[in-house]
């Protein structure tokens, strides 16, 4: 960490720095365009995380993180501009592609614009919405945003703020869509994007030219909703994100308050907590297998896929109580022991599961036409998965090894055996495999546990008001799509100041345009299935 | 009159007065004898055959597929034709958080649902916003657009559940009035208003 710092500040010296779990830099605007460049081509540093917006009342900001891929260090940069009434700041959308939708979410929250991005439009919320939410002093009362029912106007035009040769500022309109393109709609409602995801698609016969994608169908305010509650009552909002990954998803919140609060979990709770992620990876990579294999045309496989499923959704019921919001993680442990029959159950459904991934593979991926809708399809490169932050089992497609259990272990994932899977095609075939191959590799790292979960405590007892150190935290967890980061600014107050929700998912749908441009409709399809997005988890 | 449902005794369902209060209702409008057998005849095979639109825009929508899987198999209700198309469907389950920007979509489906349509809440956040009822881009309740006839509580609620409340809706089209009665459009925008 320190030659980090050295490098830095060797090469700006006004950077200031905050030494923490991941050290932080801040940066004035004017030389973060500069730095970036610099920490991207010098210090590697070529995966940009999150970032995350922030209003500190007298200024506002950004906090960006930042990882290197080749030896997975960290770092975050701060930058911040005291200008309220028209804050900008500078892009790095021509650095690292991921910024393209992050800070499009930002000004969406923060109505901070960033010089030179060509695409400011609102992400999340519709452009005639009155107010920028997550600011602090954002007006709330309904009178200024009533719901609305009349269809928001599509915009073929966007905005921009360009700065020329001699430092000026200039508004600027981008075209998205010229008027003689063919511009279909796809979604919100169609049951080929796995859930309320809208694409405007250019087209040229059958031929993709252009995706525009269109979040916040499923834009439910988690961050600002966290900001009123306690630390406890933040967690169930974890289970609602991307329900196929409930309990990784709350595995990364309360790893991140038991990091601020330096608790030690017992060793029963790690035990448990990594078999139950790995049972969700399982449910999660199945009901893929299941969807995915419905939209290429073979419905059978759904009944097949969800039968299989249902045996992890029962082991959960009789410990958790619940068939999908388990709600069983929880600050210091875990919210009640195991069933009795648990450890039997996950052995006999161990045992049971890889022969029924053998009917799979004969079922649909030997398939001839399975095989030429996927082989070769919705190509993404190494380069192209970093850069636009694609992680998880679809980075893995394309030779990226970016498993957060291998390269930060939590839990118990360094003191179990596994493969990372990776393939390096990066085509629809190789994301389609990752999931089934993964699936062995969890039941394998069940295996390990299954029989040793210690005795002893399941939870370390916790006061009903948590308050955390005042700091910045940052953690992140392998949910079953990728990635999930969370993090916290405490300002020592028994409810976050800031909780920032790094989903998995919103990244993947930023590559859809450049895997499908040039594809076939069809192939959109196919490329969408295979990403595995769920869309509550990227609108938030 | 009893209001049979084949799958489950009538003393099992918990609100039957609300059922008996509409059969009191119908009753005291007079039907006719004959338009009152056909009534009966084209109910049984209406109630027989609801196609839900599917409007699964997150968790319970997961639920609502784990229906049309094997296990819980939705098709011995005669639901298991879930459409895409609102043109094809007789009701909307909206099965999931209804936000801001999703509001002007759902009401267009509903408008395009052909008469005599229904709306099944399912979930807390149909119904109410559930968790999410107080953040500033969620409806509290898919009734805030639309009129709701069965709610189904849960978070997300089982999929027995889910049965219980889609016969809910098999015994409320049973005691309908076809003829003269709920297909008719500008009834339904009365009720809406009131
Ligand atoms: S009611 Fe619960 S399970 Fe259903 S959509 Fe809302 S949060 Fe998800």
């Amino acid at each position: 960490m320190a030659n980090i710092q050295q490098e830095i500040s060797g090469f700006l010296p006004e950077a200031t720095f905050v030494e923490g779990a991941i050290l932080e830099v801040a940066v004035p605007d004017a030389k973060w365009h500069e730095l970036a460049l610099y920490l991207r081509d010098k210090l590697h540093f070529d995966y940009l995380v999150s970032i995350v917006g922030m209003d500190w009342g007298e200024t506002m900001g950004c906090i960006y993180y930042l990882t290197s891929t080749a030896d997975n260090s960290q770092v975050s940069v701060k930058v911040e501009t005291s200008d309220r009434e028209n804050p900008l700041l500078h892009t790095v959308s021509d650095l690292w592609k991921s910024a393209y939708l992050y800070e499009r979410e930002v000004y969406d929250f923060y109505g901070i614009r960033f010089i030179n991005h060509p695409d400011m439009r609102r992400l999340f919320l519709r452009n005639d919405w009155v107010g920028y939410p997550l600011r602090k002093d954002y007006n709330a009362d309904p009178a200024l945003n009533p719901i609305r029912l009349e269809h928001e106007a599509v915009d073929d035009v966007t905005h921009a703020i360009v700065e020329t040769e001699d430092g000026k500022l200039e508004e600027r309109t981008n075209t998205i869509f010229s008027p003689e393109e063919f511009v279909v709609n796809i979604g919100p409602q169609h049951p080929a994007t796995h859930g309320v995801l809208r694409l405007r698609t250019s087209l040229d016969g059958e031929i993709v030219k252009k995706v525009d994608v269109y979040c916040g169908y499923i834009h439910r305010g988690i961050e600002k909703l966290c900001e009123s509650l306690t630390y406890p009552q933040t967690l169930h909002f974890a289970d609602r994100l991307d329900y196929m990954s409930a309990q990784q998803n709350r595995h990364a919140v309360c790893l991140c308050i038991e990091d601020a609060l330096q608790i030690e979990v017992p060793m029963r709770a790690q035990y448990i907590r990594t078999i139950m992620d790995e049972l969700m990876r399982i449910s999660s990579h199945l009901l893929f297998w299941s969807t995915f294999c419905m939209d290429l045309g073979g419905t059978t496989a759904f009944f097949y896929g969800f039968r299989d499923r249902e045996k992890i959704l029962d082991i959960f019921e009789e410990t958790c109580g619940a068939r999908m919001t388990f709600n069983y993680y929880t600050i210091g442990g875990l919210m009640a022991d195991l069933h009795p029959d648990f450890q039997r159950k996950v052995k006999e459904f161990c045992a049971y599961l890889p022969a029924k991934l053998k009917e799979y593979h004969t079922l649909f991926t030997g398939n001839v036409i399975a095989q030429q809708r996927m082989k070769g399809v919705g190509l993404l490169s190494r380069e192209d998965a970093i850069s636009y932050g694609i992680a998880g089992p679809s980075g893995r497609a394309s030779g990226w090894a970016c498993d957060v259990r291998k390269n930060h272990p939590y839990a118990l994932y360094d003191k179990v055996e596994f493969n990372e899977v990776v393939r390096t095609e990066g085509d629809v075939f190789a994301r389609y495999m990752v999931r089934l191959d993964e699936i062995l590799e969890s039941i394998h790292i069940i295996e390990q546990l299954i029989d040793n979960i210690p005795e002893g405590d399941y939870a370390v007892k916790m006061k009903p008001i948590i308050k955390l150190p005042e700091g910045r935290y940052f953690r992140q967890v392998e949910a079953s799509r990728g990635p999930l980061g969370i993090f916290i600014e405490s300002h020592g107050d028994k409810n976050p100041y800031r909780l920032k929700i790094n989903s998995a998912c919103l990244p993947l749908v930023a590559g859809l345009d450049p895997m499908c441009r040039g594809g076939k409709i069809a192939d959109l399809i196919a490329i969408g299935g295979s990403l595995d997005y769920v869309i509550p988890d990227m609108d938030r | 009159m009893e209001v049979k449902i084949k799958s489950m005794k009538y003393e099992d369902f918990k609100d039957n007065e609300y059922i008996e209060h509409l059969i009191a209702e119908l009753k005291a409008a007079h039907t006719n004898v004959v338009v009152g057998c056909l009534d009966e005849l084209i109910n049984w095979g209406r109630s027989n055959s609801l196609w839900p639109l599917t409007f699964a825009t997150s968790c319970c929508g997961i639920e609502f597929m784990s229906l049309g899987a094997a296990r819980y198999d939705m098709a011995r209700f005669g639901f298991e034709v879930a459409r895409a198309s609102p043109r094809q469907a007789d009701f909307v389950m909206v099965a999931g958080t209804i936000v801001h920007r999703m509001a002007p979509v759902l009401k267009r489906l509903y408008d395009q649902l052909a008469e005599p349509k229904y709306v099944v809440a399912a979930g807390g956040c149909a119904v109410s916003g559930g968790p999410f009822r107080n953040s500033y881009h969620v409806l509290k309740g898919v009734e805030e657009i639309l009129p709701v006839d069965v709610y189904i509580p849960g978070c997300p609620p089982r999929p027995e559940a889910m049965f219980y409340g889609l016969m809910q809706l098999q015994r409320k089209v049973k005691v309908e009035k076809f003829f003269g009665g709920v297909n008719r459009q500008e009834k339904r925008e009365k009720v809406f208003g009131k």
